[in-house]
């Protein structure tokens, strides 16, 4: 849904000129207010982060980046990052690699489950976390006598970034692997493969593009979730806040290059992942080059065969 | 390796009932093409399947050579697989496919250069290795399929319909290429059709099957010229199907005069089924009494042998199959009225059920 | 120990199926039965009381209207977008296919800077609309902007693979038969293509309904006015009103399930009409 790079199918028309189209005219109209209302709605924004970042010249924007406390978010971000994306990168191969190969009871209910931090406001994510670890939840009071903080500390962003995050790998993972099939896993198991080597030597490199986008887009969602770890961080400078916290801070003190400033590294990682989403998509529609485009063998020679 | 299926049975899930495969039982053995076929639906890739171990069984065991592999799993039971769809790996080359086998196998690198080279060459692809699956024809794929499936030395060769997707001169190319291929390395094997001609071509013995059972088994002829069932009758061959009644020991039908079904009573119906080469045509000299004659509805010309439909005197249309020469020597024309002179006919008792 | 039935040779089930279920275990089902556990600790009059006073109500209203704008204007602009990227060539297309997909990654506190800039009365759009008495900034239509914004993706993307799917055949012979561009839009094309746009409108109205980031900014968070529940869910918590917060939130939560069985609904009859 909503984008997976497996969901392309392929061609069944003419691409420009269809002879049962609308007039020219027409045409053009119909792509003007499509473009203006990309425009209206996307383009602006993303420009303008970028034109506001630099208002005040490239001097203040590096200065804003090289601020303490932002630092201190950037690093704080780059290490939720750090942790969040390779444990949900090995639960979205074991899931897709669970989901796709068997059918057993419950499964159903599993993907939902799975489903679930797409449907659910992100403050609520972040505050189920609070109710289980907060000063008041249930596992608070032994959080205390432990004198271990989650919430308001770098474990509750951790995890409530990893809980907003943790479908896209598998998403991803399984629609590339569901789209493929799973013949070639079948063939090498008859080829003497363990489970092991079918996963390393024939599936990850079949799906390496939907691993790679959903890497990305797990990344740049775990970098960039305000609302869940909003309410589990805490708010305290230099300690526990993510970049999108920050911005929001320098925002509401109307520093605006600085929040403009950190909102472009941001922007500027988005676009990225935008990037590489074409990219994937390219190549998981354009494996094959026809065969007709070698040259055929010399059959007389051998004999028969085509 | 001798392959033994006793019993078997799968079904899956909730299909109306319907068994997969229901007490199915064959052998195949050593060193000969085995073939099983069947319409589609028949059960025949389950088969193979569950004798590669990719589906378990329902009821029943699977014996290779004397071993029960029944719960064994497929790469514990040194089978080779072809799958229809061939299931190279479509990120490695040729050459990394046919070697695949052989490296989960830690075989020494310069083992599996020589191997796969010598393989390459027997399904006559020496110079491929550096291609990749994409960049091969439907039948280059296949043959690399085959040459990855042997690199193992599997002691059994399983072929899922490995023709099918292919056009038919090269699908005919190709049987004829693997018959003589496994005469030369006498590999058991195991191949799954509903292509009766390739049955018939490529295998020593042949295991017809419908619908979840075994019709017939037997060498090919044998199910050809003694059908043990209807279904064996009509789907061998291409038949037409007269029916007829049992009178004084005699069965009749459409007014031509065949063997009566063992075993059957006076006034049973009966099925007779007859191929069109097995029907003959007399253009009368004279007009006899008492004897009824089919006319000629149309001939159609095909390549060397002429199809002529026919209307029998109580309506009931056949097919009758001649070469161009007998029926330009007897001169038979769209019209004419002519005897019908049946050579052969299997006939079976008819079924109540249906 | 039982045997789980299942379908499948491959190994590693054991493994996976672990893994698997032990991760959702844990950071799904633990703090789910968390808050479920504390709302029915909360007596069902306090829980109603809690969420029908009358600045939760307005947070309702608020999120539910603006999100229904939101999904209804993609509903629209959505499959015309979609309509120029699969049919039309033209320079940026693929540009402009990538960026359909910007709001799902672009991180919401960015968009929602972004967007409060450009719309408020000294922005670029912003100025120009405030001279026709548009307010959109700290307005309602603010927050109906924002959530249009976040749902882009979700119509363009699900109308994006049916349009595709769809034949020129068809379309050639509604003109045979003397239909206009326009009738053949209507009469043929468009019902192809309905259950898509409805599934989409769906999922859009479903993510406005809990979308924070992208709104907070613009919103101006008045109470009773631009506030959203989201909002006050945050608000009760900083006050360790968790009674309170918990309360909003399973009014919430109720709502996505209900809409997430809508478009399980939506889905599998689309899937029904594509065949």
């Amino acid at each position: 849904m909503s984008g997976s790079i497996a969901a392309l199918p392929h061609r069944h028309r003419t691409h420009g000129q269809a002879i049962a189209s609308e007039s020219r005219g027409a045409r053009l109209f119909l792509i003007a207010m499509a473009l203006g209302f990309l425009g209206l709605l996307l383009v602006a924004p993303i420009v303008t982060v970028f034109i506001a970042a630099f208002a005040k010249g490239a001097g203040a924007y590096f200065a804003a980046l090289g601020d303490p406390e932002s630092l201190a978010a950037i690093r704080l971000t780059l290490l939720t990052a750090a942790i969040v994306v390779p444990l949900n990168l090995t639960f979205g191969i074991a899931a897709a690699w669970l989901i796709s190969h068997y059918d057993f009871r419950g499964k159903s209910l599993l993907t939902t489950l799975i489903d679930l931090p797409f449907s659910v406001s992100p403050v609520i994510s972040g505050l189920i976390f609070v109710l289980l670890f907060g000063a008041q939840g249930w596992l608070g009071p032994f959080l205390m006598d432990h004198d271990m903080r989650v919430i308001f500390a770098v474990p509750g962003i951790v995890l409530a970034t990893t809980f907003v995050t943790f479908p896209l790998v598998a998403r991803e993972v399984l629609a590339v692997m569901q789209a493929q099939g799973h013949d070639e896993e079948e063939a090498a198991l008859t080829l003497g493969a363990s489970g092991w080597q079918i996963l390393f030597r024939v599936t990850l490199p079949k799906v390496r593009w939907g691993v790679l986008y959903g890497v990305i887009l797990c990344n740049a969602r775990a970098m960039g979730e305000f609302g869940a770890v909003s309410v589990v961080s805490g708010h305290v400078r230099g300690e526990t806040n993510t970049m999108p916290l920050h911005i929001e801070i320098l925002y509401n003190e109307y520093s605006f290059v600085g929040a403009f400033a950190v909102a472009s590294l941001l922007a500027l990682l988005s676009l990225v992942t935008l990037v590489v989403k074409k990219a994937a998509e390219w190549a998981v529609s354009e494996p094959s080059k026809g065969a007709s485009e070698l040259p055929p063998l010399p059959i007389k020679a051998q004999g028969v065969l085509p | 390796m001798s392959v033994a299926v006793n019993a078997v049975s799968k079904s899956f899930g909730s299909r109306d009932g319907a068994a997969a495969v229901s007490g199915v039982s064959f052998s195949a053995a050593v060193g000969e093409i085995t073939t099983l076929l069947g319409p589609s639906g028949s059960g025949k890739s389950t088969l193979l399947r569950m004798i590669a171990g990719l589906e378990r069984p329902d009821a029943g065991s699977i014996v290779l050579e004397g071993r029960d592999v029944t719960h064994v799993s497929p790469r514990d039971r040194s089978v080779g697989f072809v799958f229809q769809s061939y299931a190279l790996f479509r990120h490695m080359t040729v050459f990394d496919n046919v070697a695949f086998g052989m490296r989960i196998r830690k075989r020494t690198k310069p083992e599996i250069k020589q191997k796969v080279e010598e393989l390459l060459s027997l399904v006559q692809l020496p110079s491929f290795g550096a291609r990749f699956p994409s960049q091969l024809s439907g039948g280059q794929r296949q043959r690399v399929a085959l040459a990855r499936a042997l690199a193992t030395e599997p002691k059994v060769l399983l072929l899922d319909e490995p023709f099918g997707a292919l056009d038919a001169k090269v699908r005919v190319e190709l049987r004829e290429w693997l018959a003589g291929f496994q005469q030369q390395t006498r590999v058991t094997t195991l191949l799954v059709t509903h292509d009766q001609q390739e049955a018939f071509e490529l295998s020593q013995h042949v295991v017809l099957l419908n619908e979840g059972k075994v019709e017939q088994a037997g060498a090919p002829h044998e199910l050809y010229d003694h059908p043990a069932t209807p279904f064996v009758a009509s789907f061998l061959g291409g038949a037409n199907v007269l029916k007829g009644t049992v009178r004084s020991g005699r069965g009749e039908a459409s007014g031509l005069q065949v063997d009566a079904p063992a075993g059957a009573a006076e006034g049973d119906a009966f099925n007779a089924f007859v191929r069109p080469e097995d029907i003959r045509l007399v253009k009368p000299a004279e007009e006899r009494d008492g004897v009824a004659l089919a006319r000629v509805d149309r001939l159609t010309r095909v390549g060397p042998s002429v199809k002529i439909s026919l209307s029998m005197p109580d309506g009931e249309q056949v097919t009758v199959q001649m070469s161009r020469l007998e029926i330009d020597s007897i001169g038979i024309e769209t019209g004419d009225r002519v005897l019908v002179d049946l050579r052969d006919a299997k006939v079976f008792v008819e079924d109540y059920a249906i | 120990m039982f045997r789980l039935e299942r379908r499948g040779v491959l190994p590693g089930f054991g493994l996976s199926f672990g893994y698997t279920v032990l991760y959702v275990g844990l950071l799904v089902l633990l703090p789910l039965t968390a808050l479920v556990v504390r709302t029915s600790s909360l007596g069902l009059h306090e829980l109603w009381n809690i969420v029908t006073e009358p600045r939760a109500l307005a947070a309702y209203k608020l999120s539910f209207f603006a999100s229904l704008a939101g999904a209804l204007v993609n509903a629209v602009f959505g499959v015309l977008v979609a309509w120029v990227l699969v049919r039309y060539e033209f320079p940026g297309r693929s540009i402009a296919d990538a960026l359909v997909d910007l709001p799902f990654a672009l991180p919401t506190a960015v968009a929602g800077i972004a967007l409060t800039t450009v719309y408020s009365e000294n922005g670029f759009f912003g100025g120009f609309l405030a001279r026709f008495g548009i307010k959109v900034a700290f307005a309602p239509l603010g927050v109906a902007l924002a959530l249009t914004f976040v749902g882009i993706p979700f119509v363009v993307r699900t109308v994006q693979p049916v349009l595709e799917e769809l034949d020129d055949d068809v379309e050639e012979a509604a003109m045979l038969l003397g239909a206009t561009r326009f009738q053949t839009f209507t009469r043929v094309i468009f019902p192809a293509i309905f259950p898509a746009v409805l599934t989409g409108f769906a999922l859009a109205m479903a993510r406005g309904l809990g979308e924070y980031g992208s709104v907070v900014f613009i919103s101006g968070n008045m109470p009773m006015h631009t506030e959203i529940a989201p909002l006050l869910i945050v608000t009760k918590l900083e006050q360790y009103d968790y009674a309170g917060a918990t309360a909003i939130a399973s009014v919430m939560l109720g709502a996505s399930f209900l809409m997430l069985f809508a478009i399980n609904l939506l889905e599998r009859w689309a899937r029904r009409s594509e065949a």
